[in-house]
Formats: structure tokens, sequence, C-alpha cells
């Protein structure tokens, strides 16, 4: 957070298909603020979620800033004076929203969009991989020396989902699983699966 | 046909597809595959810089899979990687002779066949984005005359990028790539389920995902998110094409 200079971020997940959750946010104030957006329906985070896009508002208190009105009046009153909401997503797989949450209004400048995507991109990774019961230490190595896009990773989990009957999402982490239940890199398992030399089964 | 009239007809049917509500993953496949009809290559591939500096596949004219990894193998060497750091173009006449200079990049290039290879930058007001990989079966270079051609491609590719009408608000250059690449990755989970489903190669499960998209005038995106989605049937797909190579 110190990063972006920041008053407070959070962070909602996807609980059984609908945006719910508040997984983490670093003050109570942001909290309220964060969970407020999937009471009322509205809401950066909200559109960041249906869109698959960031959602940047660098001015919160702007009246011309129509498109949530209640949110707009609650974050404002909470010291919320620009917001940004980044989807957590790989490709088809949606597993929440991580919203940044600044005192000052203003847009992000391009070094803090990129700073914030990468951290969106790094939370995708990191919730995933601790749902394949992997290690946080590992996430470093998964995103520094494969990083996951190499196109077999992506083909490999739309086979196994298939295989499995199970989403998107959860192929990907029955991949990461194997990969780490066996000590081999998840290109090395992808690949298998594309060959056609390994198929995933039966239930987690 | 002559070639300067094959060059215009390409540059029309470019315009004209990003006049409506494109797909750009469909549309920059369409530019790779334009490259080799009209630059002396066999092989044209797109890499786009996501948020973090890491080049990742955006298209591939042939769509081979060890094509698309060849492409992906560019973080840290190759032509692609070196044009993007430096902004100019960057060359090898003869791969075998650049084996020091691209250890992991040049004997895998040379195992596929290709003999010479170009990169040219695609810019964004200056600054580069991404680049536009040629890949030639011959040693040598592509012909000086032709350079400003495979230069214009990779500025329509560029353009293409940031013309993405999907969006309802104005966004950034940063979003709008990391959005295109976020359509890529859809693209290959759908070749997956495809691949698995209907028992064919992931290769072959492109070209029908894009022979359906193309048969019903639909975006290639919004096929690929519907099959994945359940929306779609696999089966229905699997008639369709004339491809038999799967």
């Amino acid at each position: 957070m110190a990063l972006l200079s920041l008053r407070g971020a959070g962070l909602s997940l996807i609980v059984e298909g609908e945006l719910r959750g508040t997984a983490g946010v670093s003050e109570p104030g942001i909290a309220v603020v964060q969970e407020l957006q999937l009471t009322l329906g509205e809401g950066p985070c909200v559109d960041a979620w249906a869109s698959r896009a960031a959602v940047l508002e660098p001015d919160l208190a702007d009246p011309a800033v129509v498109r949530w009105p209640a949110f707009a009046q609650a974050g404002v009153g909470a010291g919320v004076l620009a917001v940004f909401a980044f989807p957590l997503a790989l490709g088809a797989i949606r597993i929440g929203v991580l919203v940044l949450y600044r005192d000052r209004r203003g847009l992000l400048s391009a070094d803090e969009l990129a700073d914030g995507l990468v951290l969106a991109h790094v939370a995708t990774h990191m919730v995933l991989g601790l749902q394949a019961g992997a290690p946080a230490d590992t996430l470093h190595e998964l995103l520094a020396k494969e990083p996951p896009h190499w196109a077999e990773i992506h083909q490999a989990t739309g086979m196994v989902s298939v295989q499995l009957e199970a989403p998107l999402d959860e192929a990907f982490v029955r991949l990461r699983a194997h990969a780490f239940a066996h000590d081999l890199p998840l290109r090395d398992v992808a690949s298998d699966v594309v060959a056609g030399h390994l198929r995933l089964e039966g239930s987690a | 046909m002559t070639r300067e009239q094959r060059i215009v007809e390409t540059f029309v049917e470019l315009a004209n597809t990003m006049v409506d509500d494109f797909d750009v993953v469909e549309f920059l496949h369409r530019l790779t595959e334009r490259c080799v009809e009209l630059l002396d290559c066999a092989e044209a591939g797109l890499l786009l810089a996501d948020a973090g500096g890491v080049l990742r596949v955006m298209a591939s004219s042939s769509e081979r899979s060890d094509a698309l990894e060849l492409l992906q193998s560019q973080n840290g060497e190759g032509p692609c990687w070196e044009c993007y750091h430096r902004g100019r173009a960057v060359f090898s006449e003869d791969l075998t002779a650049d084996g020091d200079r691209w250890p992991t990049f040049a004997p895998v290039a040379s195992e596929m066949g290709f003999c010479s290879v170009h990169a040219v930058p695609m810019r964004v007001r200056g600054e580069t984005v991404g680049t536009l990989n040629l890949f030639r079966a011959a040693p040598g270079r592509i012909a000086e005359q032709d350079m400003p051609l495979a230069q214009g491609m990779a500025d329509i590719a560029a353009i293409a990028l940031l013309q993405e009408r999907s969006v309802r608000e104005s966004r950034g250059v940063v979003e709008q790539l990391q959005g295109a690449l976020s359509s890529r990755v859809i693209i290959e989970q759908a070749k997956g389920v495809l691949a698995e489903r209907t028992h064919i190669g992931v290769d072959a499960a492109f070209s029908r995902l894009r022979a359906h998209a193309r048969e019903h005038h639909r975006r290639l995106s919004d096929i690929a998110h519907e099959l994945i989605d359940g929306r779609l049937d696999a089966a229905a797909l699997a008639d369709l094409t004339t491809d038999r190579m799967g």
C-alpha cells in the first residue's frame, strides 16, 4: 500500500459464483466501504467484476460522478476521494476484485496503474495457489521462472475442466495441486495434459 | 493480381474490420496471416508486453503450438526481447550463427526450420508496447524496400490494440493492452475445452473456433466464452468445420 500511497485496499473474492466475501482489508473503515458495495450492488468493485476490466474513478466527490450515487456518498463520508478496482482474473477464470482507495483525488500515474495490475495478477495466483495447497513461498518461483502465460497451461486448464466436469478455476487449482504434489513445474504438467499423457479425473 | 494490389487490398480489409465492433484476437491473427502472404516469411507472430514488462503471445499466423512456445520463450533473450528493449528493429540473417547471441531461442527456431528472423517494434506514441516477429525459411533478410511494409503492419497492430471497441468507457493504453492479453488467454482455455470435448488436437481446435465465428459472423472471443460457459455445444463446432487436420 505504501507503494501506491493509498488510504487502504480491499479484496473481495467469489463465493459460490457470486462476489461475496471480503478476504482482506487494510483497516476497519475500508472494510465497511468495501462491503457496502456488495450490499448495495453498486460501486467500482461490482463494475470491475461485471465488466472484467479495471474501473478507475479519480474523483469520487465530483457531483458529475453519477454511476454509483449511494456508494459515492458513503465512500466520501469515509474519507475516500479516489478509487481504483482491478479484477482478479486469468482469462475466463474470475476469482475476485482488488480495490485500492485513496484519500486524495487524482488519477493513478502510469507506473502506479501498472503496479495495480501487477498486484492484481500476483493476488490472483496467490489465491489460486493457496487453494491448490501450495505454500505461499512457491508463488515467487511460479511468477518468476515460469510465467503462467504459456499457452499450454491455459489449454490444459480447459482440457482438465472437461475431464473433471468442473469450472476453469477448479481445473487450474487441480493442475497446480498436481504439480505441487509431484514436485513438477506447472509447465511440464500442462504439457503432459495437452499431449494426452495425463488426465486429471475424480473429485479433488 | 499484382503485389501492389494485394497490399492495397490487405490494408482496405484491415481498415474495414476496424470499422465494426471487431474482435482484437481475430484481427491480429488475420494480420499475421497477411504478413506471411506479403512479406516473404514463413511464420509471423505478435508479442505484447504486459503490465509487468513480460512479453506475451498475442497472435501467431499458424497458431501451431510449437510456434506459440517459440514466441513465448523470448523473455530474457531473443529477437523480440532485444527489439522491445532497444525500441528498434532487430534481425538475424542466419540463426545457426547466432547461437551465442540467443542460446535458447536460436537452436529451437533452427530446429523448427527457420533460418532467419526479424523483429519489428510496435509503438504507441513513441513507446514500444510489443513486437512483430517474422520468421523466414531461408537465410538472409527481408528486402530493404519491404521493411516499411513490415513496420506498417506493426503499426496497424498497435492501432488495433488501442481501438478495440468492446470497452464502454475510454481506457488508458496499459489497461487496453492488458484486456487484449486476457482475451488471448480465454482463446487458449477454449481451445483446451474444445479439444478435450471433441477429441481433437488443440491446433485443430483453433481452426474450428475460428471457422465457427466466421460462419456465424460472431466475435471469436464471444464464441470462446460461450464454449467455456457451456452455452455453446462443442458438437456444434465439430460439425461445421472443413478442417480435417486434427
